[in-house]
């Protein structure tokens, strides 16, 4: 099982070299002649207004806290869906039961309109 | 998997972990903070899949690098006042702290070569996951409904004490 995780360990080498090998190349090889309209805001943005570390609404939060009970549903699809093999018609019922149930809350949520972007 | 290799890794991963932790407390910014204890977070599970026990890391990813992490990251951006870069400000007291995490370390480290670890018949070497979730939708298919009541009770509380109107 280890020998698996192996490959995920060169993954993870492979995908931070990948971010940061280009950094450090082009952090040696380039040449450093700033002037203003180098160093101006250009193609992916526009000059911000105001400081962009701003106090978002505290509407954002009830997102968040749907987003967390989704998160622990999915902690018991994991191994319903490792052992899904071994579990037979019974297993899939309990697990439509269990979506359902929190599929009710959803629909809570939604009818109360907690989830309207305002 | 020969034990160097383990080593290595176990090696690799507490010094991921000490270093994210240490970030965490001595970052300026509280944002980063809250970033690096992710990434402390995703050491330990590391850990976790060292001691073959990949449900429980599966579920420190879910849960605490994402779950806890994303209402920590919303609680700073809620708060947060005009000068996020220096929220995380530390104070006179660190010197004091240092002392008293050394001497929480030094009473751990003497407990922990003191006791005798009793292990069990076997080493943990299957994967666990499929024997949980056999067991979970069988012998324990009442617990695992009444968990979804919980989450939905957990839900609706949310929602009623958070909305705004």
């Amino acid at each position: 099982m280890l020998t698996a995780y192996g490959y995920i360990a060169i993954f993870l080498v492979i995908a931070i070299g990948f971010g940061i090998v280009p950094l450090i190349i082009s952090l040696r090889e380039r040449q450093t002649r700033p002037d203003p309209v180098k160093l101006s805001t250009y193609e992916c943005g526009v000059e911000t207004i105001g400081p962009t570390w701003v106090q978002f609404r505290v509407g954002f939060y009830l997102y968040a806290l749907v987003f967390v009970i989704f998160d622990v549903e999915t902690v018991f699809l994991y191994p319903w869906a490792v052992a899904y093999g071994k579990l037979g018609l019974y297993a899939l019922v309990e697990m439509f039961v269990f979506v359902l149930l929190l599929a009710v809350g959803l629909a809570y949520a939604w009818r109360k309109r907690a989830l309207v972007w305002k | 998997m020969n034990d160097p290799i383990i080593a290595i890794a176990f090696f690799v991963l507490a010094a991921v972990l000490l270093i994210s932790a240490l970030a965490v407390v001595m970052l300026r910014n509280i944002v980063h903070s809250a970033l690096f204890l992710a990434l402390a977070f995703v050491s330990v599970a590391g850990f976790y899949i060292l001691l073959n026990a990949e449900f429980l890391a599966a579920v420190q990813i879910l849960i605490y690098a994402g779950a806890v992490m994303i209402l920590l990251l919303f609680a700073i951006m809620l708060t947060q006042r005009a000068n996020t870069p220096m929220s995380n400000v530390s104070n006179s007291q660190a010197g004091l702290a240092a002392i008293v995490a050394a001497a929480v370390f030094v009473v751990l480290a003497f407990v922990l070569s003191k006791t005798s670890w009793l292990t069990g018949a076997a080493a943990v070497t299957q994967p666990n996951t499929e024997v949980l979730g056999k067991a979970l939708f069988d012998y324990y298919v009442l617990p695992f409904e009444i968990a979804s009541v919980l989450l939905l009770v957990a839900m609706i509380g949310a929602i009623v004490i958070a909305r705004e109107d």
